[in-house]
């Protein structure tokens, strides 16, 4: 007698602990075993590209500090960006090392979480999570003295920055910078060579380079797979080119494999700050920008390498104090199209951290 | 590392863990233990200066939510405006500190207030009289480094040390 | 006077009640009943404190501390929440079941508390076959939380209910085949007799074996890093995802009653039990229950969860040839007279046995599992 079973439909999410914000799977489920999922957006549709269209060239930061929660200064330095090239705007000296130091710190802030909700849906109870948001809120910290506010910053401006650091900021930094490393290695000790975490990660989940390539994947999950594409090192803005960084890679593509490749980002990251508190220099901060721009009618792309991929703006100006159209090229939303190859034929245990290892946040899919 | 996968992995995670047993938690505990906030903290108040302010209306464009609502009347005699009505829904605003940069003369500022939840909607529409400066509700140093120096400093995690290793 | 016997009395031989009294086996029942009731509700308070608490610390945080001084109240406080909560049934439930589900887990987690000695001799029922009571009572909660999943008719709490099942009916025979070691040794199925055989604890004699229990046992109570049962970052909170108010409650006692019932045998099969010097024996018990248990969660604070394939494979693949081998030798050595006479040789040799299998497993741990299903 040949023994039967039954697909059943799970309906994961909108609420559930572990699909990072309001995202909603439906899978297919042969017992315990991963037949094939349907990604479901937009629980946090809240219309951001339109809403854009009303706006002034000003009043889109604030927006743009909604898209991705975790990393709000990186999606500032990308709309600036943008608005920069479409207004052929030049930054000052200074404003570009502090964007670079903040972008920076910003990456490390936003791959803390990733890594620490990764092990979480591993299953380590909240403990990594818990010391990765210890450290995250000294960088949040550092964030406040800045600009204010600890979540949604809104410090960067097309021409510049808001203001220039305070005072107290780099001797508080460089604090920072001399405990991080510490801090890294006690992760590092806490669960790296854990028996159970590489029985569970290992081999999970593979995504081979060339289909990551083929899916448009970027960011730590596109070089987890070998591939070496770095925006900051291949096509330089602001002033990266200036800094002697490494693009780490990893072998196989795995899920261990992208978590060593968000915690060596973070090393990297750590060295370029370095750098950049070297060689800061003093002056204005801000370019003389109005209030009002009013960039000539054509279009711009503007893009960084945000801890998730590749964030781009699309802006096209009809010489009018709003964009014409606002698009953005959520990294998120699309390095989840390779999800539902990567777990098929894998466990409900293995889709959850597969799902976290590719790292999402909810506000940036669903805009 | 040689000694990958003998069980290494595991104690390794069990010695950091105690450790932190030992250690003195990171947190503090909010209503009595309070921590100084950044002197630039953009608070859920904002604050007008009466006399500074011309009646220009250039924060209520500026304003990407539409928070402010300003009515104005022509003063003939001193040939200037009066600002007969400014409001600040803070229930819409974002404290995204716009208006506070757009300002041409230095009359809006943020307050230096974090505790201002309200039971009901409609009280966190500021008037005229809700907006002035006094003791309790202070400037912040928000866009105007000056204001900032006579704040008392930010408590920092990264001076806490309460790692000892 | 009971009382004041109960606390008095130490390496002799326990009575609560003069055996000349009228219905003194009645006497005797009563009494022990009130204690375990008493002992079960008061340690799961002290253990819910211990795991907040001691969790909080090694997350760099505090937990809970402002019900009562240090927090200490924060249990009464959990449980007077949970019980005002409204009692919520899902319209697609089976009624009856899902009703029957908390009392059924429940009833087990609190029997097996009737063979432990608290004293020497100071327990309800000196079953001579205290050991095998406790293997059979204990599975059969597992009927409750399947209940729980199947009454619930909630796919998360169906796949914790299956997970659990396949998790407890795998997991039996190693804990059993680890007890067997002591038993052997002890020369007696009664949990007194095995407590008073101990001249030093077991965990010396049996290493192995207390490794082997301590996995099984965390296994079968769903703690950490086997809790895949429960897995709230998989399947919400596994069969009690659709409870709610007291009987949300019930299953709460049943999981910590657990733990302290799993810790509880530990320390009498391995650490000895009530056995200690200078303070009153069941202080000891306590003290040695509250160790066992904070080994639990620290293990629970540090380790990642394992998946199911891996937690079967774990059980047959490296639990069962391990327990195997243990009692292999552990039989040679009883055979032989080691336990009597060459105490010393016993343990060198076990701790040595211990240390190569442990480094054996983990090294092919990554092993474990059979990975991808082309679908
Ligand atoms: S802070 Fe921003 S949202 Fe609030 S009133 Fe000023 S400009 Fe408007
Ligand atoms: S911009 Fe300044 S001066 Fe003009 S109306 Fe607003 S507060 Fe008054």
């Amino acid at each position: 007698m040949a023994v039967r079973t039954e697909p059943f439909v799970l309906n994961m999410g909108p609420v559930h602990p572990s699909t990072h914000g309001v995202f909603r799977m439906r899978v297919t489920l042969d017992g315990e075993v991963v037949v094939d999922i349907e990604p479901v957006f937009g629980y946090l549709h809240r219309g951001i590209e339109k809403l854009a269209e009303q706006r002034t060239y000003a009043g889109i930061i604030p927006l743009t500090d909604r898209l991705d929660y975790i990393s709000s200064m990186n999606n500032n330095f990308a709309y600036c960006l943008a608005v920069e090239k479409l207004a052929g705007i030049k930054v000052p000296e200074r404003a570009e090392y502090i964007r670079v130091i903040i972008s920076e710190l910003q990456r490390i802030a936003a791959l803390l979480i990733a890594v620490g909700a990764f092990l979480n849906d591993c299953g380590a109870f909240f403990t990594p999570f818990l010391y990765m948001f210890r450290e995250r809120e000294r960088i949040v910290d550092l964030f406040e003295m800045v600009s204010g506010q600890r979540l949604t910053y809104n410090y960067l401006r097309a021409g510049g920055v808001s203001q220039d650091l305070p005072e107290e900021f780099l001797p508080a930094l460089r604090k920072f910078m001399d405990m991080m490393p510490r801090f890294m290695d006690e992760y590092d000790r806490l669960l790296q060579q854990n028996e159970i975490l590489i029985a569970r990660a290992k081999g999970v989940g593979i995504l081979p380079a060339e289909q990551a390539i083929n899916c448009s994947i970027s960011g730590p999950v596109l070089r987890a797979s070998g591939v070496k594409w770095d925006i900051r090192k291949d096509d330089p803005y602001s002033i990266y080119d200036r800094f002697d960084f490494d693009v780490p890679t990893q072998p196989a593509g795995d899920c261990y494999d992208r978590y060593r490749q968000r915690v060596e980002e973070m090393r990297q990251s750590l060295r370029i700050i370095e750098q950049a508190m070297k060689q800061i220099p003093s002056g204005p901060v801000r370019a003389e920008v109005p209030h009002l721009i009013h960039p000539p009618v054509g279009e711009a792309y503007g893009r960084i390498e945000c801890p998730k991929g590749e964030l781009g703006f699309y802006l096209v100006s009809d010489n009018s104090i709003a964009p014409y159209r606002c698009h953005i090229r959520p990294p998120s939303l699309i390095n989840l199209t390779a999800l539902r190859d990567m777990v098929r034929g894998w466990k409900v245990a293995d889709l959850i951290i597969i799902f976290g290892s590719i790292d999402i946040t909810v506000g940036e899919i669903d805009r | 590392m040689k000694f990958e996968r003998y069980g290494i992995g595991i104690a390794k995670g069990l010695t950091v863990t105690i450790r932190h047993l030992l250690r003195h938690p990171t947190v503090n505990q909010y209503p009595e233990q309070r921590l100084n906030i950044s002197r630039r903290f953009r608070g859920n108040e904002l604050i007008w200066n009466r006399e500074k302010c011309t009646g220009c209306g250039t924060c209520a464009k500026t304003c990407p939510q539409g928070a402010i609502e300003i009515v104005t009347a022509t003063d003939m005699a001193e040939n200037k405006y009066i600002v007969d009505k400014y409001e600040i829904d803070t229930g819409y605003c974002i404290q995204c500190g716009l208006c506070v940069e757009a300002c041409p003369y230095e009359a809006l500022y943020f307050s230096h207030n974090f505790e201002c939840a309200r039971y009901r909607r409609g009280e966190l529409v500021q008037g005229k009289e809700e907006m002035l400066e006094t003791p309790q509700r202070k400037v912040s140093g928000y866009f105007y480094p000056d204001k900032a120096q006579k704040l008392p400093g930010q408590t920092l995690l990264v001076e806490k040390i309460t790692e000892k290793r | 006077m009971m009382i004041v016997d109960f606390i008095a009395t130490g390496q002799g031989h326990f009575q609560a009640i003069p055996p000349d009294w009228p219905g003194g086996f009645w006497w005797h029942w009563l009494f022990f009943t009130v204690v375990v009731i008493g002992f079960v509700l008061t340690m799961v308070m002290g253990v819910i404190y211990i795991e907040r608490r001691g969790m909080g610390r090694m997350q760099s945080r505090l937990g809970p501390n402002r019900t009562g001084p240090f927090g200490l109240l924060q249990p009464v406080a959990d449980a007077v929440k949970v019980l005002l909560k409204e009692n919520i049934v899902p319209a697609a439930a089976d009624k009856l079941v899902h009703w029957l589900a908390p009392v059924v887990a429940f009833a087990p987690a609190l029997m097996i508390f009737a063979v432990i000695p608290f004293s020497n001799g100071a327990l309800l029922a000196d079953l001579n076959i205290g050991i095998l009571y406790i293997v059979a009572i204990s599975s059969v909660s597992t009927v409750g939380v399947f209940m729980a999943g199947w009454g619930s008719s909630n796919k998360y709490s169906l796949l914790g209910a299956m997970r659990n099942v396949a998790a407890v009916v795998s997991y039996e025979i190693p804990l059993v085949l680890a007890i067997v070691g002591v038993v052997l040794i002890a020369g007696s199925l009664s949990m007194n007799q095995i407590v008073v055989a101990q001249n030093i604890p077991f965990i010396l004699l049996q290493p192995l074996g207390f490794l082997l229990f301590f996995a099984a046992g965390c296994a079968e109570i769903n703690r950490s890093p086997f809790d895949l049962m429960e897995a709230d970052s998989e399947i919400v909170a596994g069969f009690h995802t659709e409870y709610s108010g007291m009987k949300f409650a019930m299953f709460y006692l049943v999981e910590y009653a657990e733990a302290v019932a799993i810790s509880a045998i530990i320390c009498t099969l391995f650490l000895g039990g009530w056995k200690g010097p200078l303070l009153p024996p069941w202080l000891w018990f306590i003290i040695k229950v509250m160790l066992v248990f904070f080994a639990m969660v620290w293990t629970r604070t540090t380790l990642p969860r394992i998946r199911i394939d891996q937690l079967m494979a774990f059980a047959w693949k490296f639990l069962f040839p391990m327990a195997i081998i243990n009692l292999f030798i552990t039989a040679l050595q009883v055979l032989a007279g080691w336990p009597t006479q060459l105490m010393w040789a016993m343990i060198i040799v076990n701790f040595a046995v211990t240390a190569f299998m442990v480094l054996i497993w983990s090294r092919f741990f990554f092993r474990l599992g059979w990975g991808r299903i082309e679908v």
